[in-house]
């Protein structure tokens, strides 16, 4: 007997089911360290899907969890289509912390009918302008923007850090943080007393309007075919190297939004860890949607889950929290590998004689 | 003094059928497929198909744009699995599940979009993924491959970097590639399509050499001469199904036409081009002032072309591939810059335009490489909308996509697309994603068409029905610059033809003067004064 892979395509009815494998072969395979902490991988698998949807306050938390990655997620998609291969999110996203929170600050004598628009177009164009760079040296000196991106999220970090030692310390704690933002420059609450706010409505409109702009524009549609295959598009009159420089200002103002998200509607204040990884969570996202906004908007929400879950299953069953970050990491390589699975086939067959 | 290219160059127009030669119709089957029946969705591209090749045998596979010849040889090298049908290799029955199988059986395909790393040398493409144990030693590979080489007669030298090599030796490489290993049976997809004539006599010697060793070639082709002059049998396919084998000295061009469309072709009936009238007192519409270029690697390949088309004329350029004809034609499609000189569309200067504005002022293009101009994941009626997306708006920037389909739709109909408009272009036969940018361009009655290579990959009912088209736009009042290796094709069309050398035109001359004598001696780079 003898496994081979061999190249045939999926066929149609198998397609939607493939997410659905790689998150049931993840399961399986991450068991292994459930087990290796004495505890029984179907408990741990319930408190990860089951029982955060079971109260409402948890439901709430996922959404709350889902929110920056909503963001970056779709900031994340927008570039991929165009071919802008963006992995900045994560400095952006900060370069849009960054402005939230110097327009926050100011805000003391502003309503927020004013402050909240300012800071929400100031972290847009913050992350634009963190992303301008890579972008032109793309298109104008075809510099692989995967590098400069990246590195552009360390500097980014730095930046912030040296801020918030520097000019923006705490005057009273003397902690590196930034003093808290006006209070009208806060995102209101959605739902009283829950951590719920404005930033999920927002996300829920930036994926509207670009769901939109991809599906149903000439902009959208030319931005797929600048993605696809440049040198066709160039041949049919697209200008591709602007569409992709739109493509990169926009990834970079969306994932900007998610800084804005961070400040004005949970921390409150600027802090170095302000992030948390959603940056590189949003490539995970928009890969497991498979570059679609609805497709990214459903990998947001279970990540969401997995997230509110590993709190969970941490306090009943002692196992690490850290189990959560393992199980979305393994997630996004089965995935990769599944999506093989659209192409090829796994066959198992007798030797000939 | 006519050297070997131009005689090639001649021998186009009149290819002989070669001596008769010892009959293989009796030598045992190398490939036997039997009832062949391939799906695509509710298409059925090949419909139990019956197919044999002898042992020693060229045999050709015949049949108009879409009629199943690539399904069925992809099914032969393993890319695609029929839904039924068997089939047997020298006898004994296969399972061919992939490439990797096909190979094992001794069965090589080469397609017209070549697999090779062109950075890499010959020697080490050729070696690629087939080289016993992990470690590769290039010298001893390479010396190997010489070998090889030199044994099957297949010129080619095994340092030079692919990139660097012409289409007709990258084929070579590939044909070798194939051959070193092991293959005893070679698929040919359309390989004189990209080929130029002194090529095309290149590959048939040396399948005849490989032929007297026992190779069996699969050849695919749209021209019914080259089939007449290489092969000893000719299956021809119609919409899925075998119309018939054939010995190919009993049979003629005509019958083998007929089989494939399946009645009659009557004689095209249509306006013999006449030459202009008064072209000199009108101004003309599409006027190149000195124009020069440089090629990919930085090297001059036009040196101050001048041209001029008029309104209501088809200017033929011919020449030997690699004399510049790619790089000016993408200088007129905007997609490269000229480094000196004027470019004027009816007045209008275009010299640095980009491809939008080149469309604005009314130029079409036919580009010579499909894959370049087509945006193969789109959709049929995404492709035919793309190069004028802006008339699709309605409100709100909104992409009105039932119009689009609707134009595809009517775009399919006019000129006999096998597909339909939501089908992606990745999809389609070779000929029908030509026939995808002819609609596109023509359906747009532009005021001057570049047109390269318009009837590569066509049947030969598609290409008489370009050729009309082509006559048509003239008649219409359009100036064409007609850009091909066939030089029928350029005798048949043009008014006027200009013979390009090195990246200068060497003569113009009108078509009652062009003999193919006297262009074969411009093409190798004769000047017209010296005629
Ligand atoms: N992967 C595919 N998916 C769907 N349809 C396909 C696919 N491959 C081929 N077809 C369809 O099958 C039919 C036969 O195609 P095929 O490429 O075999 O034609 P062909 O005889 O090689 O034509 P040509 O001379 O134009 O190259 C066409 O209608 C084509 O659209
Ligand atoms: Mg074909």
């Amino acid at each position: 007997m003898s496994l081979r892979i061999e190249r045939r395509p999926a066929p149609a009815w198998f397609r939607p089911l493939i997410p659905l494998l790689a998150v049931v072969l993840t399961m399986v395979i991450t068991s292994a360290l459930v087990l290796l902490v004495r505890a029984n991988p179907l408990h741990a698998y319930y408190f990860f899907l089951v029982e955060p949807l079971s109260s409402r306050v948890s439901v709430i938390e996922v959404l709350v969890k889902a929110t920056p990655l909503l963001l970056t997620g779709t900031a994340v998609i927008f570039a991929f289509v165009g071919g802008f291969w963006n992995i900045g999110a994560e400095g952006q996203l900060l370069a849009g912390a960054t402005a939230a929170t110097a327009i926050g600050l100011h805000m003391h004598d502003a309503p927020p009918i004013v402050a909240l628009p300012l800071m929400i177009v100031g972290g847009f164009l913050a992350g634009m302008a963190w992303v301008l760079v890579p972008a032109l040296m793309k298109v104008r000196l075809a510099i692989d923007e995967v590098v400069t991106t990246l590195l552009l999220n360390s500097v980014a970090l730095l930046a912030v850090s040296a801020l918030l030692n520097g000019p923006w310390r705490d005057p009273i704690s003397q902690w590196p943080q930034s003093p808290e933002i006006a209070a009208s420059a806060i995102f209101p609450k959605l739902i009283p007393r829950s951590r719920l706010h404005l930033g999920f409505i927002l996300a829920l409109v930036v994926i509207a309007v670009v769901w939109y702009v991809l599906n149903h524009t000439a902009f959208g549609l030319r931005l797929r075919a600048a993605g696809q295959s440049p040198e066709a598009a160039r041949f049919a009159g697209v200008k591709v190297e602007r569409t992709v420089l739109v493509a990169a200002l926009v990834s970079g103002g969306i994932a900007g939004l998610a800084g804005v998200n961070e400040v004005a509607g949970i921390h409150y204040h600027l802090i170095d860890a302000i992030s948390g990884g959603h940056g590189y969570t949003g490539i995970i996202v928009a890969t497991l949607g498979g570059l679609s906004p609805l497709g990214g908007t459903l990998a947001a929400l279970f990540i969401g889950l997995i997230d509110t879950g590993s709190q969970s299953v941490s306090r009943a069953l002692g196992v690490p929290i850290y189990l959560g970050d393992v199980i979305l990491a393994t997630l996004l390589l089965v995935t990769l590998a599944t999506l093989l699975l659209q192409r090829y086939r796994i066959v198992l067959r007798r030797r000939t004689a | 003094m006519r050297d070997a290219r131009q005689a090639s160059a001649l021998r186009m127009a009149r290819c002989t059928p070669h001596p008769m030669q010892p009959t293989t119709s009796s030598n045992p089957l190398a490939v036997e497929m039997r009832g062949i029946t391939k799906r695509f969705g509710a298409l059925v591209a090949n419909d139990r198909v019956d197919f044999r090749l002898r042992r020693g045998q060229i045999h050709a596979l015949l049949g108009e744009n879409g009629a199943g010849k690539t399904t069925l040889m992809r099914i032969l090298y393993g890319l695609y699995h029929a839904d039924e049908g068997e089939i047997r290799v020298d006898g004994r029955p296969a399972a061919i599940r992939s490439p990797k199988d096909a190979i094992a059986l001794g069965i090589g395909m080469v397609t017209q979009h070549f697999a090779l790393v062109p950075p890499l040398t010959v020697a080490e493409n050729v070696v690629l993924g087939y080289n016993p144990g992990v470690r590769l030693n290039l010298a001893a590979a390479s010396q190997k491959v010489a070998e090889a080489a030199a044994r099957l007669g297949i010129e080619v030298d095994p340092r030079a970097l692919v990139k660097d090599l012409s289409v007709g030796e990258r084929q070579r490489v590939e044909i070798l590639k194939a051959l070193y290993r092991n293959a005893n049976v070679l698929i040919l997809d359309e390989p004189t399509a990209v080929l130029v004539p002194q090529e095309v006599d290149q590959l048939f010697a040396s399948l005849r050499r490989l032929q007297e060793h026992g190779l069996s070639v699969v050849f695919i082709s749209h021209k019914l001469y080259e089939v007449m002059a290489i092969t000893d049998q000719v299956t021809v396919l119609r919409g899925g199904q075998v119309v018939g084998t054939v010995n190919t000295a009993e049979t003629t061009q005509a019958e083998l036409a007929r089989m494939m469309v399946g009645r009659s072709l009557a004689p095209v009936e249509r306006t013999v081009p006449s030459l202009a009238t008064g072209s000199a007192a009108r101004s003309p519409l599409l006027r190149l002032e000195g124009v020069s270029a440089v090629d990919n690697k930085g090297l001059p390949a036009l040196k101050g072309v001048s041209l001029e088309v008029h309104s209501g004329e088809i200017v033929g350029l011919a020449g030997v591939s690699g004399n510049g004809q790619t790089e000016l034609a993408q200088v007129l499609e905007g997609v490269r810059r000229p480094t000196a000189g004027r470019i004027l569309v009816d007045g209008q200067d275009l010299t640095h335009a980009d491809p939008a504005q080149v469309m604005q002022a009314g130029v079409g293009r036919i580009p010579e490489d499909r894959h370049a101009s087509l945006v193969l994941d789109f959709t049929v009626a995404q492709n035919l909308a793309l190069e004028h997306l802006d008339e699709y708006v309605v409100g709100g920037g909104r992409l009105d996509k039932g119009r689009m389909r609707q134009h595809a739709e009517q775009l399919i109909a006019e000129y006999q697309i096998k597909a339909r408009p939501d089908d992606r272009v990745r999809t389609l036969s070779g000929g029908n994603m030509q026939k995808v940018i002819l609609a596109r361009v023509l359906e747009r009655r532009p005021k001057v068409l570049v047109a390269a290579q318009p009837t590569r990959g066509l049947d030969v009912g598609a290409t008489e029905y370009v050729r009309g088209k082509l006559l048509e736009q003239r008649e219409r009042g359009a100036a064409i610059l007609l850009i091909s290796e066939d030089l029928d094709e350029i005798l048949e069309l043009a008014d006027r033809i200009a013979v390009i050398y090195e990246g200068e035109i060497r003569g113009v001359l009108p078509r009652r003067e062009a003999t193919p004598e006297r262009l074969g001696l411009l093409m190798s780079g004769a000047r017209q004064e010296q005629l």
